[in-house]
């Protein structure tokens, strides 16, 4: 690993004040790649235990806002003697710099990830200027 | 007495679990220096073990039985790049990982059920039948 385990441990998201949750759930801030091409920004976050029916996904604004909800699932007449995670849900925004084309937003989730393409608006991709030599 | 630990009243019940597995269970593995991490569920004719490993396929994931341990092994590999493209956060881990799990009974490897589901691994552990507890009838006579 590249990484030793602690730094991958969940982290829980720290709630601020006045923003606290109804539900007495656990809520982690699930670990982003985040990367940028000429005409995308694709985000991929690890959400165990979220599926494409439970996560929400909003762009309102520049501000993204990623929600996950988990419904633990928990072994029949078992008793948890041992236990080195968490299970909550999750909840991370983010601030967008660039225009984004809303209308093709494209999100998948497989086996607990969540990849989202946000395509660039028109407007937002780079553009190359060219120096003229005199 | 009864008021020396008020402060804990409204204690979390995960900090509850990691209190009672810290002084009851005294497992020979649950060191946090090892990924992935674990969560272990008993019954009295098995143990559910849990993790979380999210972005593989069920394939890519090994899992070994031997007498009272189990090993789970994977990896996970990072996006590559294409032309034009970087990182702005990464935070995901990625690379290999292997962790050795022991048991305090054998386990019957013959009929352990490995279920992954939404990046999640449920492992069940049946007992070796001589370890399970047995029901002695009383005779009255």
């Amino acid at each position: 690993m590249e990484a030793t385990a602690k730094e991958i441990q969940k982290k829980e998201t720290e709630v601020k004040e006045g923003a606290e949750r109804t539900r007495a759930k656990r809520l982690y801030t699930p670990p982003v790649d985040i990367i940028e091409g000429e005409d995308r920004l694709l985000l991929i976050a690890d959400m165990p235990g979220v599926d494409e029916n439970s996560v929400d996904i909003t762009l309102e604004k520049n501000i993204l806002t990623i929600n996950g909800t988990v419904e633990p699932e928990i072994p029949e007449n078992h008793r948890l003697v041992s236990y080195e995670y968490g299970i909550g849900d999750y909840h991370r925004t983010f601030t967008l710099s660039d225009e984004i084309d809303r209308e093709k937003i494209e999100a998948t989730v497989k086996n607990g990830v969540l990849r989202l393409t946000l395509p660039k608006a028109e407007a937002a991709k780079t553009r190359k200027i060219p120096v003229k030599a005199e | 007495m009864l008021f020396s630990n008020s402060e804990n009243w409204f204690r979390d019940p995960w900090d509850e679990f990691d209190r009672m597995r810290r002084s009851l269970w005294g497992l020979s593995s649950g060191s946090l220096s090892e990924f992935p991490s674990v969560n272990m569920w008993v019954s009295s004719d098995d143990t559910v073990v849990t993790t979380e490993i999210p972005g593989l396929d069920p394939e890519d994931i090994d899992i070994s039985v031997a007498g009272r341990t189990v090993t789970l092994k994977g990896s996970r590999k990072a996006d590559e790049l294409q032309k034009g493209e970087s990182f702005h956060r990464r935070e995901r881990w990625n690379g290999e990982f292997s962790k050795t799990i022991e048991l305090p009974f054998n386990i019957e490897a013959d009929n352990v059920t490995a279920r992954f589901r939404k990046g999640v691994l449920y492992l069940t552990l049946p007992k070796a039948e001589a370890e399970r507890p047995r029901k002695i009838e009383i005779k009255s006579n």
